[in-house]
């Protein structure tokens, strides 16, 4: 994902003077390298001093420009937090803030570097939206909408490189604020985003493999959300799952068991997310998403498919 | 009630001289402003208002160019968010805000708040939270650099927002990116809300030097010598962005509030507004 952001920004870049980045000490690696050497003062580094990278940004877009600020996603959002609320939201300024290795994707390198709130945080923060790619075809559509759009603050979580194509024959084009359909279904809905979609799209194999049809969808917009598409999911299907990399308070799973109490969905609703807990595991990717519950295998168990 | 067409607009040309008896005079007369607007509400910070009233009104009144049609060219940002009632007054006395703005001031259905708010007329960015406008301003001369303008921008601070990490993340950045077209005031009336920084944070001192050190130019003056304020922005030499450190007193002009830390948010009652009346008006007299 952050390849294909990196390679879309270059392009998008190369034809709209107003582009720029603003990173904190993180190396530009591929296109963003390209980027730094063509446009020199549109690539600003502002060392390892996240609240300037923000505030700057904002200053920027004020005066016409479109800054993203970049970097590893816990300091995109956590440490200068309040500037992304006040300087960029609070001000509605369209700079989109990009969250790399969202969720656990810096599987080694501790809680530290695990932004496994970042979705529910940046939900709660009025004007900002907040988009999670699934792959990098998704990534390259959100990150052309993001580099015109004049809706306000986004936050961008990408994981980092290697991520499969996952959304290829979906049967939506990515829109903001709207869900996408990757499977046909009738039996189960999985609701998922990000690259723990893969995981969505077993679970949802392993159905097959039990002789049910299991509908896949995926909610790259988490806000604003797409209230209606969701909705007329709940409606439609007799059991619901939502897998996703992020702690259960604000995440998404939480937000779609309000949204169907408030609709008085009678659907059963299965939801498995990060646990709100600071794991001391170090490992794969995929050893850590196990170490909070989230192993394909221990998926389809809780779902009934041992 | 203060007599606003009495007040002499753009008496300084930005090239020229400034007329330091007609600024002294604004700002009495602004100074009366705030107090008379004081008596209608409890959320003013009056003392925060004058220890910057002079650096203020140099910014609107010597520095900040003007368009033809008499728009403000260049920016000015109060990162002093509640020092804004001494931004408003001028505002209002350039056409850009109304007297029913200021009358409306912290009221419902009124647009000005005690910080002020991005996209209200004349205000540039959202202040309040202490630390976050040096940055701001930082991108936004940035930007002009970056099309290739000569706009200017100014920025006022609190020295209590020197405590601020992030201030420091901009003065780093400002002077890596060799901003020039920037120019920072630090309001140094030597206290925050609760206490003097030379009594209880002696390291916050001294200032010039570590603005230098930061890569800024940096001078002192008196914050309340309009034409020394005036004088040090244009004596600059001008190859990186600049800091003027201005030595200021916290409630300046009325006797009890100078220095007296309970004036950071009260209101004068009718006797205080008398006397405060009184002194602001002894100079028009003589």
């Amino acid at each position: 994902l952050r390849n294909k952001f990196a390679d879309t920004f270059y392009e998008l870049g190369r034809g709209d003077s107003r582009l720029c980045i603003v990173v904190a000490d993180i190396s530009p690696v591929g296109s963003m390298s390209k980027f730094r050497n063509e446009f020199p003062k549109r690539f600003v580094n502002t060392g390892v001093s996240e609240q300037i990278m923000i505030g700057l940004a904002a200053g920027m877009c004020q005066r016409g420009l479109r800054p993203f600020a970049y970097t590893i996603a816990t300091f995109a959002l956590y440490r200068p937090f309040e500037f992304v609320r006040d300087d960029l939201c609070y001000q509605n300024l369209p700079v989109t803030v990009v969250g790399i290795g969202g969720g656990v994707t810096y599987s080694t390198l501790g809680a530290t570097h695990h932004a496994q709130e970042d979705v529910a945080i940046a939900c709660s923060i009025p004007n900002f939206s907040v988009i999670a790619p699934c792959d990098p075809t998704e990534t390259e559509a959100v990150t052309r909408w993001c580099a015109v759009q004049e809706h306000g603050p986004v936050y961008l979580r990408l994981a980092k490189a290697g991520e499969p194509d996952l959304t290829k024959g979906a049967l939506d084009p990515w829109r903001f604020g709207k869900l996408r359909r990757l499977r046909r279904g009738t039996d189960v809905c999985i609701l998922s985003y990000g690259t723990i979609t893969k995981r969505a799209l077993e679970v949802a194999d392993r159905y097959a493999a039990y002789g049910q049809q299991a509908a896949v969808a995926v909610v790259p917009t988490l806000k604003p959300l797409d209230r209606k598409g969701l909705g007329e999911i709940l409606r439609a299907f007799p059991h619901v799952v939502v897998i996703e990399e992020c702690a259960p308070n604000g995440s998404l799973s939480s937000r779609v068991k309000g949204l169907a109490y408030e609709i008085g969905a009678s659907c059963r609703l299965d939801t498995f997310t990060l646990q709100d807990a600071f794991i001391h595991c170090y490992g794969s990717y995929d050893d850590i998403l196990a170490a909070h519950g989230l192993a394909t295998a221990d998926i389809c168990a809780k779902l009934g498919m041992s | 009630v203060t007599n606003r067409s009495a007040i002499l607009i753009g008496d300084a040309s930005p090239e020229g001289d400034f007329h330091a008896a007609e600024a002294r005079r604004r700002c009495r007369i602004y100074r009366r402003r705030i107090i008379d607007l004081s008596q209608s509400t409890t959320a003013l910070h009056a003392a925060p208002a004058f220890s910057c009233m002079e650096i203020t009104d140099v910014i609107y009144h010597g520095l900040m160019r003007r368009d033809p049609n008499g728009a403000q060219k260049d920016i000015f940002i109060m990162s002093k968010g509640h020092g804004c009632i001494a931004q408003y007054v001028i505002l209002e006395n350039l056409g850009i805000l109304t007297p029913d703005d200021l009358a409306l001031y912290c009221k419902p259905g009124g647009r000005l708040g005690a910080h002020p708010d991005y996209e209200t007329p004349g205000i540039a960015a959202s202040t309040g939270s202490l630390g976050h406008g040096l940055g701001i301003a930082t991108g936004q001369a940035y930007a002009e650099c970056v099309k290739g303008t000569d706009l200017r921008v100014y920025c006022l601070l609190s020295d209590g927002e020197f405590q601020e990490g992030s201030t420091w993340e901009a003065m780093m950045t400002a002077a890596n990116l060799r901003v020039t077209n920037l120019v920072a005031f630090m309001d140094n009336n030597d206290f925050s809300a609760l206490e003097r920084m030379s009594e209880r944070h002696k390291a916050f001192y001294p200032l010039v030097e570590k603005a230098e050190a930061f890569g800024w130019e940096a001078v002192e003056v008196d914050g309340h010598d309009s034409a020394a304020i005036f004088n040090a922005v244009k004596s600059r030499l001008g190859d990186c962005p600049l800091l003027v450190v201005c030595r200021t007193t916290k409630g300046k002009g009325v006797s009890y509030m100078e220095n007296a830390p309970i004036w950071h948010y009260r209101s004068p009652n009718s006797q205080e507004y008398e006397v405060a009346m009184r002194e602001l008006s002894a100079e028009d007299a003589s």
